[in-house]
């Protein structure tokens, strides 16, 4: 039998962390949360997380930043919108889930070969340099920088993909990749507070 | 009856069968597509888990682009992602003065512009608003009779933007299969999630998702299921052996919409991408034969 | 200047003698305002015999400092610059009336909510409340003797709406020796009340303290009771209403009719056909009908959209052959009835929301899905299944969950707590244990048990073995997961307190609509000149202090029409209606403030212009003289027709035209 303490000190708390949170756009109603729990009743992936989205909330307002931000469950979170809709605050939920995730990423809070946020990472890097997606480039990359193993375990989906012709590993690109590049580095972290704002990596 | 056309990645990539039953099907209809020049990728759900800010600029492109090119005409956006992050960023664009001035500056680079007055349309939308399911029925010459369909909408269609059907109980496609002359099968989790990208991350979660939506509709007695979304379709048609191993035997082919329109109005299945299937469609031969 | 030109001499015979002080409110005035300064600038003008600045003008010693000087210097007008009007005018017009001065010659100044609370710059307040202390003292010259307008009260009242606020207004009214008129639009008088089973915390038998109250008014002589009618117009004014009610054709003479039934059971649909309303549809009536048992007046009524012979004339009317009385009268029609009544009272209570609206929870699409009204009905031993809990095919249920809130406490739909669906859930999740030894769960955001006897009610309900689950439920599915779920409705809810999300599979389960206000309360309103909230209920005079008068003199509320509540305080608030429109019908008369228009005969061109304009309809004309004139009781001062008036020949009290070009030169005046 082990044995755990588990006890919450005011040291824990960040205190700005709810504030910064709910200043974001459309984020304001979450001063309205009165902790009913339908989100986490509707989620279909609640049952995996080890903080329920309700529970994140509460974290959230009262300023537990490390605890929220190393959740499984701004990962587990597969923006179905379904707290959204059904919240009786109307309280952007998924969009909460955003930023949470995007912090978590900033402050590189997160196992290093968790696939989720690789995923994540992987992704806006291609879609940065190449201006599209290249599904089965992604996935390969996904592969070799989270679990090579797993590739070797999917041998037999892509021999189907294969057989169907949905395997390409052409690259997709836009033309006007400059352009882009422009007009993202216009951003300049622009979702960022102030004080944090660098370069988006 | 002329629209632009935003593709997105995957409609190009592993869901290319979804464009390839998407554009003769519109054809044959009389709806004319152009795509969108030089379209980006939308940024999905991942980008904005990254960065927002850059992600809203990533979809306002296209916003932008779309208004360049296309006169009064609509955007069509079929795949539910896209769909999704168009509209959401529309809305963002238009409700938070901080966006649009950061994607207003973003584009003032590429020298691009975006005034709100695009509107990005479903395929659904158009087909029942726009096109009417009349002039649908009246291109039926091969019946889907006798084949049960499992209406399967998924999240991002209905979800948080409740468009063009309703967010808890959406009837567009239900009646478009009917009008197909296809047996609509009642089906309780027809907006319920397939787990969107977890199936390939966290696969005793995302799988598992798509694993109660194939149990759910063999037991309404359905021979096939109906998706809109190509990442619903490729969790439902790519993942059988891994979920079967799993938990248990689910086996139950999944098709576009598309191509089950295609279908009734008598394309060949190999015009339709059915052959691209992991799970082949084999009910389709007794239905439309049948008729 | 009056618009004729010349300049009207100052309608007092004496030259002014004006009082003037200042009132430091404590700091709230003399904290921005320089009051010492301001009564010294005072001084200083014309007419001003003494001026004073003093802490606290509206206490004892403020208000005798004023009498005393109106005697030592023999004052003839006063000005106070203090707080609002709103506030204390009357204070210090009743000090001055006691001192022996017309409270009319009195003219306040608002230097504090003007001056003071809106300026931080000391000076600039202090500027501002001279100007404004000048315009008055400039203004008050012209001020003359008036007398209030006295409104007489008839003694008559009507009571709108016979649910149990009505009906305990109107016994209430009633036993004071009112005679009392008592409009309900359903056929029968009970309201709500009528549908309930028992009653919480104290499970008394709803029907048996309600029907008594209902038999009352039937019987008491000093009540006319209205059934199936509704109110269609209102005109007058506090003391003085004059209300048409339509009365709807039940087709039944309602003096013949004893309530026997043999017409019911006469009548050529061999069973009942049609959804009773009174059972909600769980149950079926023929087109002639009594609402319910204990219905009063005790009286049939047939439905015109269902009687055979009203829609199509080819009936045998059997109905007719069967009524020993002949009461049956299929050629009645609507009746409108004017009535003259001195007061109001509005009861006219709620709707409840309609569960269909969110489509998560089933209603309509799972047929064991039900409100808790339907439930309360299929409990009741006089309902569709004789007190028996059955579900839709008959089965009795094994499992219940009850979800609450249901439409309440929520943005997209409404934002308050309806107050009573939690301590209604647990009575009936504790009738359904008791009826059927079901297991039944509370699914609970907060319960809210605040009335005398419900928390002890809440812990009886934890004794008997009602499981209570803090989460709000995401849905209701008949999508099975494991074998136990199969041909159930699974509730999917995370367990807050226990900390997991649990799937529950139930028989039948019960929504607790939250209230509303009736979709027609607005209709209603305008007809009375109503005020309402943001949410659409009536709106009370003063949410702390005023809880049963309106801003319309003479109307009340009572009831759930006001906001959500229980019975108690439904019965304590019409209780409250009752003693303030008493309070009124007794004293006999009210006293109207002297502001009203009036209508200079000899400048009078007989245009008819300001016929028209009036919105409270007090202008009259008078064709044999060809002159317009003003009835002072119905005038409520709002100035319209002073303005519109080609002639000038319509002035207003309190508002002449020397009045005010003196305040506006007095204004502007300043240095």
């Amino acid at each position: 039998m082990e044995i755990q303490r588990t006890i919450k000190y005011d040291a824990d708390r960040v205190r700005g962390f709810a504030e910064e949170i709910m200043s974001l756009a459309g984020c304001d109603q979450l001063k309205s949360c009165i902790q009913c729990g339908t989100c986490s009743g509707t989620c279909p992936l609640s049952i995996y997380m080890d903080y329920t989205p309700r529970q994140v909330m509460a974290l959230v307002r009262a300023d537990f930043k490390n605890e929220v931000l190393r959740s499984h469950t701004i990962w587990l979170c597969a923006s179905c919108y379904a707290c959204t809709v059904d919240c009786p605050r109307q309280i952007r939920i998924t969009d909460i889930m955003y930023a949470l995730k995007q912090r978590a990423i900033q402050e590189g809070i997160y196992p290093r070969r968790f696939p989720i946020p690789v995923l994540a990472r992987e992704f806006s890097a291609m879609a940065r340099r190449m201006g599209r997606i290249t599904e089965t480039l992604l996935v390969l990359r996904l592969f070799l920088k989270s679990d090579w193993r797993a590739l070797f375990r999917s041998w037999r989906m892509g021999l189907g993909l294969l057989r169907t012709g949905r395997f390409s590993l052409k690259p997709e690109r836009i033309q006007r990749r400059d352009e882009l590049a422009a007009m993202l580095a216009a951003t300049n972290g622009g979702s960022l507070p102030p004080a944090e704002r660098k370069e988006a990596v | 009856m002329k629209y632009l056309y935003f593709p997105g990645c995957s409609l190009k990539g592993l869901g290319r069968a979804y464009e390839e039953s998407l554009l003769p099907v519109l054809r044959h209809l009389g709806v004319e597509v152009q795509e969108l020049e030089d379209w980006n990728c939308c940024g999905a759900t991942a980008y904005m888990s990254v960065d927002e800010m850059e992600a809203a600029v990533l979809a306002a492109r296209n916003l932008a682009l779309a208004e360049q090119q296309a006169g009064s005409r609509d955007l069509l956006a079929p795949c539910s992602a896209c769909y999704l992050v168009l509209h959401k960023v529309q809305h963002n664009i238009a409700q938070f003065p901080d966006v649009r001035s950061t994607v207003q500056s973003a584009l003032d680079r590429a020298r691009l512009r975006y005034t709100g007055r695009v509107q990005v349309r479903h395929p659904l939308d158009i087909l029942l608003h726009d096109v009417g399911l009349e002039v649908i029925r009246e291109k039926v010459v091969r019946p889907l009779r006798g084949l049960k369909v499992a209406p399967y909408y998924g999240c991002q269609i209905v979800r948080p933007y409740a468009t063009f059907d309703d967010a808890f109980n959406p009837t567009t496609l239900d009646r478009l299969l009917a009008t197909l002359g296809a047996e609509v099968v009642p089906y309780p989790l027809k907006t319920k999630c397939c787990g969107g990208s977890l199936t390939g991350t966290v696969p005793e979660a995302g799988l598992r998702l798509s694993y109660i939506l194939m149990k759910e509709a063999l037991r309404r007695g359905a021979d096939v299921i109906a998706t809109v979304c190509p990442l619903c379709h490729f969790n439902l048609d790519a993942y059988h052996q891994e979920i079967e191993r799993r938990w248990g035997a689910v086996r139950i082919p999944t098709v576009y919409f598309t191509q089950l329109m295609g279908l009734a109005f008598g394309l060949a299945p190999r015009e339709l991408g059915l052959h691209r299937n992991l799970v082949p469609f084999e009910k389709w031969s007794a239905a439309t034969a049948a008729s | 200047m009056n618009r004729s030109g010349a300049m009207k001499p100052n309608p007092s015979a004496e030259p002014p003698r004006i009082g003037f002080y200042v009132c430091h409110c404590g700091s709230n005035i003399a904290s921005t305002v320089d009051c010492a300064e301001v009564a010294r600038f005072a001084s200083r003008l014309p007419g001003v015999v003494i001026s004073r600045d003093y802490k606290y003008m509206c206490s004892d010693p403020g208000q005798e400092l004023i009498q005393q000087d109106i005697r030592d210097h023999r004052l003839n007008r006063v000005v106070v610059a203090s707080c609002s009007p709103l506030l204390h005018e009357q204070t210090f017009r009743k000090a001055v009336a006691k001192a022996g001065l017309n409270p009319f010659c009195f003219q306040m100044v608002n230097i504090r909510e003007h001056a003071s609370w809106v300026h931080e710059d000391p000076q600039a307040a202090t500027a501002k409340a001279r100007a404004l202390a000048r315009a008055a003292i400039e203004r008050v010259r012209f001020h003359r003797a008036l007398e209030p307008v006295r409104v007489p009260i008839r003694a008559e009242a009507l009571v709108i709406g016979g649910g149990i606020a009505g009906i305990h207004a109107a016994l209430t009214l009633a036993e004071a020796g009112k005679r009392v008129i008592l409009v309900e639009r359903q056929p029968s008088i009970g309201g709500h009340m009528a549908y309930l089973d028992k009653t919480f915390p104290t499970l008394d038998c709803a029907a048996c303290i309600l029907t008594p109250k209902m038999s009352a008014v039937r019987s008491h002589p000093n009540i006319t009771l209205w059934t199936y009618s509704e109110v269609v117009k209102v005109e007058g004014f506090v003391g003085n209403f004059t209300v048409t009610v339509r009365r709807k054709p039940r087709y039944v003479n309602e003096e013949l009719c004893v309530g026997c039934k043999e017409c019911v059971d006469a009548c050529v649909f061999k069973e009942g056909k049609f959804p009773d309303e009174f059972n909600l549809g769980l149950s079926r009536r023929k087109p002639i009908y009594l609402p319910f048992p204990q219905a009063t007046p005790q009286v049939v009524l047939i439905d015109p959209e269902r009687c055979l012979n009203l829609k199509t004339g080819k009936c045998k009317k059997t109905c007719v052959e069967a009524c020993d009385r002949n009461a049956i009268a299929f050629d009645q029609k609507p009746e409108l009835k004017v009535v003259q009544v001195g007061t109001i009272l509005v009861a006219t209570g709620f709707q409840l929301f309609d569960p269909s609206r969110l489509p998560q929870y089933g209603y309509g699409r799972y047929p064991n899905v039900f409100t808790t009204l339907e439930v309360e009905r299929l409990v009741n031993s006089s309902g569709p299944t004789g007190g028996e809990i059955r579900l839709r095919d008959g089965r009795t249920p094994q499992s219940v969950g009850f979800i609450l809130c249901v439409g309440s406490r929520d943005h997209r739909t409404n934002r308050w707590c309806s107050r009573t669906c939690c301590m209604h859930s647990m009575k009936l999740a504790l009738l359904i244990r008791e009826h059927t030894g079901a297991d039944v769960t509370l699914f609970y955001m907060d319960i809210r048990a605040a009335g005398k006897g419900y928390e002890e009610f809440y812990d009886k309900c934890l004794r008997e073995g009602i499981q209570f689950v803090r989460g709000r439920v995401a849905e209701v599915t008949d999508w099975a997961m494991t074998p136990e779920e199969e041909g159930k409705l699974v509730i999917r809810v995370e367990d807050t307190l226990a900390g997991f999300v649990r799937r529950i599979p139930l028989d039948m389960v019960v929504l607790a609509v939250g209230k509303e206000p009736h979709p027609d309360a607005q209709e209603l309103r305008r007809l009375l000149n109503l005020s309402c909230s943001a949410e659409g209920w009536f709106l009370e005079r003063h949410p702390k202090l005023a809880p049963v008068s309106t801003f319309t003199d003479g109307i009340f509320l009572a009831g759930c029409c006001q906001g959500p509540k229980d019975i108690p305080d439904t019965v304590a608030q019409a209780g409250a209606a009752a003693a303030e429109a008493l309070a009124l019908m007794d004293r006999g008369y009210i006293e109207q403030e002297p502001n009203t228009a009036y209508i200079e005969e000899a400048d009078c061109s007989g245009c008819k212009s300001c016929l028209p304009l009036c919105p409270y309809s007090a202008i009259q004309f008078d064709e044999a003289r060809g002159k317009a004139h003003i009835q002072a009781a119905l005038c409520k001062g709002c100035g319209t027709c002073v303005a519109a008036c080609p002639s000038g020949s319509i002035r207003q009290h309190l508002f002449e035209d020397e009045q005010i070009f003196a305040e506006i030169e007095g204004v502007l005046s300043h240095d």
